[in-house]
């Protein structure tokens, strides 16, 4: 069995169903954090994916690898200032759960 | 000599600006400046007179549009000839009158500044060629008479009349320049003579509607100008301005202005039997009920400013009864009986220092001899006593009511004996009797300047009626008119029925006013005018306050509550719905945004 583009975009399809599931169902904000590293990882996969099967020439589209790479420096800064703020809230609430984080409505 | 008209014209233009510029604060420079101007004028019309007509002689160029062409032109014809004597002759006299009768007036030069004006715009009217040029004189008309209504405005009842004939003047106005518009627009001219030519009549009468419309339009003006129900209203009150300024505006010349527009127009009337019937009713109510009002009034120039009214109406009756001839023929008479009317109850009220209720004079014909004498002549001319002028035009007037409509000789006739019988009344109460208050007692003659033109009236006052003077002064066609009518059939019985409405209404107002010590019948419907001032304030004020409610609803409702309010309110009121959303729930943000990003998917891929 040769494995086929398709089973790339199926595997980080579900990778981002996983994530999206994840962000929506959990109340935990730190695993919330992590799907959404998740869903982020599955959009690298596919770009990864689309350049490896999209030959020009004979040689994959590097464009989308470069992509790949911002996205992990993305996610890295987006970490540290994540894990930084979820640090400061649970000094100030002394909880992690993001329906007692609700303040700020109507 | 064909220079003359422009000659006529600028004199006292001439006279007004130099004294309105230069000489106001010296009286008598100003007043000899205008009575200069005004005899110039005199002259110059005489000698117009004398000769030939013509169209148009060196007519100046002022407006030349594509489509619209307004020269200032002069019109020497029949009718333009006969109304100069009328306005420079009466103006004359009445200039020389108001040395004696303004004599003591602190602003006398503004007085005779403003009568020069007058005189400049009304002979304007007269001469014009064509619509344009004739309304803007119509409206300096309108201001010089104001200013002359108001000339002791200090006076709040003089302030008053002044802006109420403005005002009412105005209104007819508007009429007339509408008029003026429609006739332009499928004419393409303004001017009388191109109009009347056979191509662009043509083009006027094809309709018939709008020819009615817009000849009705046009009558507007002359009801506003000559006084006629509705619009009346305004020249009783203007009696407020000094005696010789009734005599010589709202008597002999401006009030005549509307009817000597409707004659110049007639080829315009004619053809349209509608408003030939409005313009004769109109006429009609005006003499009757003038004369109804005029039966019950104290004050001296009211009687005669109700009876001016009264006249005006059979003048404009006779238009109306395609008789511009009778008309003019009135006009002429009117103008020197009823201007001597005025100067005479001007030189009583002036002896009894200022004294104007017929109720407080008595027994004055004994000491103003020579006021009583012409008073009486020009009373009799009015009233219409054989042999006197007035008693010809009426008669004229009368055939052509008979000849057409036999309700409206009955009107006429009516009016004919009211006019005899107030009068009458107001000759028996001034002047016979006793002297019913010390000033009444020591009533006199004025000086020559005052009685020497009352004089001169008082002959025209007997002799105009005459073939002899008529004729000429009417011009062969318009006296060609009036002999048609008087062989038309009816003049003997119009004659006996005329001199039966006279002799009731003497005799009547004689026996039921000789020594009386005041009046012994009362009517309070006539003497109030049949409350017409009161209804038109009731008119207007109701009117204001329909309009000022719905401004206000307008306001309040529309502007505050629809566009401030509601655009404010919209705003709070959707801030208010949307602040729902904010429910304080990450993850529900969260699903909201997928839900939009897969319905952006959505709409990129599939739709």
């Amino acid at each position: 069995m040769t494995l086929t583009l398709n089973h790339y975009l199926f595997v980080s399809g579900l990778l981002f169903a996983i994530g999206f599931a994840g962000v929506m169902l959990r109340r935990n904000i730190i695993i919330i954090f992590m799907c959404l590293e998740l869903m982020l990882n599955a959009a690298n996969l596919s770009l990864v994916a689309f350049s490896r099967f999209n030959l020009v020439n004979g040689l994959p589209n590097y464009n989308a690898q470069v992509l790949v790479f911002f996205i992990i420096t993305v996610a890295a800064a987006e970490v540290a200032v994540g894990l930084a703020i979820i640090v400061a809230l649970f000094r100030a609430r002394q909880t992690t759960h993001v329906e007692d984080i609700n303040s700020l409505k109507f | 000599m064909e220079h003359f008209p422009w000659f006529i014209l600028l004199a006292p233009l001439v006279s007004a600006v130099l004294i309105q510029l230069f000489t106001r604060k010296s009286a008598s420079v100003s007043v000899t400046i205008s009575v200069a101007a005004v005899c110039a004028s005199l002259l110059g019309s005489v000698f117009v007179f004398l000769g030939p007509d013509a169209v148009a002689p060196n007519e100046i160029n002022w407006i030349n549009l594509p489509g619209l062409r307004v020269p200032i032109g002069v019109t020497v014809d029949a009718l333009s000839k006969i109304m100069l004597l009328i306005v420079t002759g009466v103006g004359a006299l009445v200039h020389i009158y108001s040395l004696v009768y303004m004599r003591d007036d602190a602003s006398k030069a503004r007085f005779f500044g403003n009568l020069s004006l007058f005189m400049f715009s009304m002979l304007g009217i007269v001469l014009a060629n064509n619509f344009a040029m004739m309304f803007i004189f119509w409206e300096l008309v309108g201001v010089s008479s104001y200013l002359l209504i108001g000339h002791w405005h200090t006076r709040d009842s003089a302030a008053a009349a002044a802006n109420k004939a403005f005002l009412t003047n105005r209104i007819g106005d508007f009429g007339f320049m509408l008029g003026i518009l429609m006739v332009w627009s499928v004419a393409g001219s303004v001017v009388f003579s191109e109009i009347s030519e056979k191509t662009s009549l043509a083009l006027v009468t094809a309709d018939p509607t709008f020819l009615t419309i817009a000849v009705l339009l046009i009558f507007c003006g002359a009801v506003g100008k000559s006084a006629q129900v509705p619009l009346h209203v305004w020249l009783p009150d203007a009696m407020e301005g000094p005696t010789p300024v009734s005599a010589l505006i709202h008597a002999a010349t401006m009030v005549a202005a509307g009817v000597f527009m409707l004659a110049r127009i007639s080829f315009l009337i004619a053809p349209s039997p509608g408003a030939q019937m409005v313009i004769m009713w109109v006429g009609l109510v005006t003499a009757v009920l003038a004369a109804l009002m005029a039966t019950q009034q104290d004050d001296i120039k009211r009687i005669l400013a109700y009876s001016t009214l009264s006249q005006l109406g059979y003048m404009i009756m006779a238009i109306g009864l395609a008789a511009p001839g009778a008309a003019m023929f009135h006009l002429f008479t009117h103008a020197f009986f009823k201007a001597l009317l005025f100067l005479g109850a001007g030189a009583i009220i002036h002896a009894l220092h200022h004294e104007q209720d017929i109720w407080k004079m008595g027994g004055l014909s004994g000491k103003m001899k020579w006021t009583f004498r012409s008073f009486f002549a020009g009373y009799l001319a009015l009233i219409g006593t054989p042999f006197f002028s007035g008693f010809f035009s009426k008669d004229a007037i009368l055939i052509a009511a008979w000849q057409t409509n036999k309700i409206v000789f009955l009107g006429a006739l009516f009016t004919a004996f009211l006019t005899a019988f107030y009068m009458t009344r107001l000759v028996v109460v001034v002047f016979f009797g006793p002297a019913r208050t010390d000033a009444a007692k020591h009533g006199h003659d004025g000086p020559p300047a005052m009685t020497v033109p009352l004089l001169i009236l008082a002959v025209l006052s007997v002799v105009a009626g005459y073939g002899i003077f008529a004729g000429r002064a009417l011009g062969e066609h318009l006296w060609h008119g009036i002999h048609q009518l008087e062989e038309g059939g009816g003049a003997g019985a119009v004659m006996a029925l005329a001199i039966g409405a006279f002799v009731l209404g003497t005799t009547g107002a004689w026996v039921l006013y000789k020594g009386r010590a005041k009046d012994p019948i009362l009517i309070p419907l006539f003497k109030n005018k049949f409350y017409l001032d009161e209804l038109y304030a009731a008119l207007i004020a109701g009117t204001q306050d329909l309009l000022a409610t719905m401004s206000a609803w307008f306001d309040k409702w529309i502007l505050d509550g629809l566009f401030v309010r509601g655009l404010s309110g919209g705003a709070w009121g959707t801030g208010f719905v949307l602040r729902f959303l904010q429910i304080g729930n990450l993850q529900a943000y969260a699903f909201l945004f997928g839900l939009g990003v897969v319905g952006l998917i959505y709409f990129m891929v599939f739709a």
